[in-house]
């Protein structure tokens, strides 16, 4: 952060020394009891989705032809090998929402790299560059924003083919317009700075100018950002699952299992139900835990 | 204000041909042979994928093909949808009113409710009403509308049987469209029971798409009323006497409304990215499940054409924003 390096004084007494950035953050991001909560909640699925083998009573795709449509154990007709009940052909719905819980945190962590990573690189030449570069990247941007972004989600996926890889592609590429426009901004804030010209004097190259010198200045609207496009990619790709577009049967991929399940809403409200509430649950936590960044880090909207 | 006007609608011109191109590519990028593609997915004698090539101008170089693409889309034409054989213009433009009513219904029920509600929780700080609407909003915008869709229809159409699972009217009613408005329609035609029926109808969709709108609409009247509230003619406002009411609705909530105007605005991408979800679900004959319809029977000239048209809906909309913006700010106006 700038303003924690700029307004540090050269000689400082080691009493009076501003506790390190990462401790700052935490003080003010622990203010926000909902993001911490927001946390806890996304800790508790990367542990759930990282030890999903261990957790889950059963493999995702077993069929248990003996309890097709089993209603959860709390209602009646329930079994107690199958806590949130079975789907239409015999398979365990904890088991698989466990499982389904690897996919949906993979696709957040695939789709924000790949659009921070573009998006960085295309900002950083715009806001760098600006002139000519700047004008033909940011047209292509707002060529790219023109449509709904779940159309051309789609659309790309006709292009490339349903799937879960080719989804993400798909949602990463939407999705790389904010960061591209996000990073611009920030590196034309930097650009005419002191310790930018300090450092091009020094003789630093373009590209360690970029990305040593000015980068790190710009990475908080990135990092809160990326929570923010966490969630929205893990709605695109439930969208995608769901019309058929994203990860194909039998993925326990929350959204497709949603899809497979439509026919029986009317008879069997759990196997519509759990998976919807296992997506709510993790964007709520994801945008919560985003809105608490955010106020930790973005210095103009601190204790405003 | 004409110089706004007239800078703000070229800017526009490189984004058009940008989409146009997109468009144009879209076929040609798609893994197949385009001819055999549009063809659908019966086989086709040599002779008719001549005649084809020819017809579709295939057989030309690419920017002669782009030229002419674009010369038929300035002229209306936007080729044949391949699936129902009729002009996709003429298709989009059959369809589109129905998508136009729910979006209008949804925006409606976004602004109705979330304005007031960004009011109360702004007004009420801190508060239980505050932390009620703030709560309410973050689980709205993090809302898988698909999903949430479906839990409408099994409470209100499964458990309670209040409204129908699909369609714009009940089959009983028939009568030609005039504006192509269901509820307009529905009165004109002087049935009994047939505009309850399409708003029977009209009500859940209008749900499910307005609720993420409704909760950004929300949240952003809230910042920006936090904003107005403590600048100093609120304060003069109140010290002169003002009852609460007139300082929160005129003076304040007038103010606030420019950046809510914007949000609103911007909520079109968001409500036909949901429409596609929501007419799906609920089986709305509207845009956007005619193009989900078209990408699943690879009706590719359809989807071509669809993907312009709401890109230019999209770019439509979002410049009537600017200029509404700039007629109630000047400062936007006269800025550079």
């Amino acid at each position: 952060m700038t303003d924690i390096e700029s307004t540090r004084p050269a000689t400082a007494p080691a009493v009076f020394a501003r506790p390190s950035p990462l401790r700052e953050f935490w003080r003010y991001f622990s203010e926000n009891r909902g993001a911490v909560a927001g946390l806890a909640i996304f800790v508790l699925l990367l542990v759930i989705a990282a030890a999903a083998p261990l957790v889950a009573p059963h493999a995702p795709n077993e069929q248990f032809r003996d309890a097709l449509l089993t209603p959860p154990v709390w209602q009646e007709g329930g079994d107690w090998r199958f806590l949130l009940g079975t789907d239409p052909i015999g398979r365990d719905m904890l088991s698989r929402l466990i499982f389904g819980a690897r996919y949906s945190l993979f696709i957040g962590f695939v789709v924000v790299s790949i659009a921070l990573i573009g998006g960085i690189s295309l900002g950083l030449l715009a806001g760098f560059f600006g002139g000519i570069v700047d004008t033909v990247i940011m047209r292509v941007m707002d060529i790219v924003l023109a449509f709904p972004s779940l159309l051309l989600a789609l659309v790309l996926v006709a292009i490339l083919g349903p799937g879960l890889v080719n989804a993400m592609i798909a949602i990463a590429l939407v999705l790389q317009p904010h960061y591209v426009r996000l990073t611009r901004a920030a590196v034309m804030n930097e650009r005419g700075r002191d310790y930018v010209t300090s450092a091009r004097v020094a003789g630093a190259g373009k590209l360690r100018l970029m990305f040593v010198t000015i980068l790190p200045n710009c990475m908080a609207p990135l990092i809160v950002q990326s929570a923010l496009s966490f969630s929205n990619a893990i709605l695109e790709a439930a969208a995608l699952g769901f019309l058929g577009m994203g990860a194909q049967p039998p993925t326990p991929e929350w959204g497709t299992m949603l899809a497979e399940s439509r026919e029986f809403i009317l008879r069997a409200w759990w196997v519509v139900t759990f998976p919807g509430l296992a997506i709510l649950i993790t964007v709520l936590a994801i945008n919560v835990m985003g809105d608490g960044l955010r106020d930790a880090l973005d210095p103009k909207l601190k204790r405003s | 204000m004409l110089a706004f006007l007239l800078r703000r609608v070229l800017l526009l011109i490189p984004t058009f041909i940008g989409v146009t191109l997109a468009a144009f590519f879209f076929i040609r990028l798609l893994p197949g042979d385009p001819i055999l593609l549009l063809a659908g997915e019966r086989g086709i004698t040599p002779e008719r994928y001549a005649e084809l090539a020819t017809r579709l101008g295939f057989d030309r170089p690419l920017y002669e093909q782009y030229f002419a693409y674009l010369g038929n889309l300035l002229s209306g034409d936007l080729g044949v949808s391949f699936s129902t054989k009729r002009p996709v213009w003429d298709e989009f433009f059959t369809l589109f009113p129905a998508t136009l009513e729910l979006s209008l219904a949804a925006i409606i029920f976004a602004v109705v409710l979330g304005i007031p509600a960004g009011v109360i929780a702004a007004v009420k700080r801190g508060k239980a009403p505050d932390h009620l609407v703030m709560s309410t909003a973050l689980v709205g915008y993090s809302m898988p509308i698909f999903w949430w869709a479906l839990l409408l229809i099994i409470v209100f159409s499964g458990w309670l049987q209040w409204t129908p699972v699909s369609g714009r009217i009940s089959l009983l009613y028939f009568f030609p469209p005039v504006t192509g408005f269901m509820l307009i329609d529905s009165l004109i035609s002087g049935q009994r029971g047939a505009f309850n029926s399409a708003v029977q109808h009209l009500i859940l969709p209008t749900i499910v798409l307005g609720t993420i709108p409704l909760a950004v609409i929300a949240r952003q009247t809230r910042s920006a009323m936090l904003e107005v509230l403590g600048e100093d003619y609120i304060r003069t406002a109140r010290a002169k006497g003002l009852s609460p009411l007139r300082v929160v609705g005129g003076h304040a909530l007038r103010n606030a409304l420019i950046p809510v105007i914007t949000t609103i605005g911007l909520q079109v991408g968001v409500l036909l990215a949901g429409a596609i979800l929501t007419e799906t679900i609920f089986s709305w004959p509207g845009i956007g499940k005619w193009m989900i319809d078209s990408i699943s029977r690879r009706d590719y000239q359809a989807v071509q054409g669809g993907l312009v048209m709401i890109a230019i809906v999209v770019m439509i909309v979002n410049l009537t924003v600017d200029l509404l913006y700039g007629l109630i700010n000047p400062r936007i106006r006269h800025r550079r």
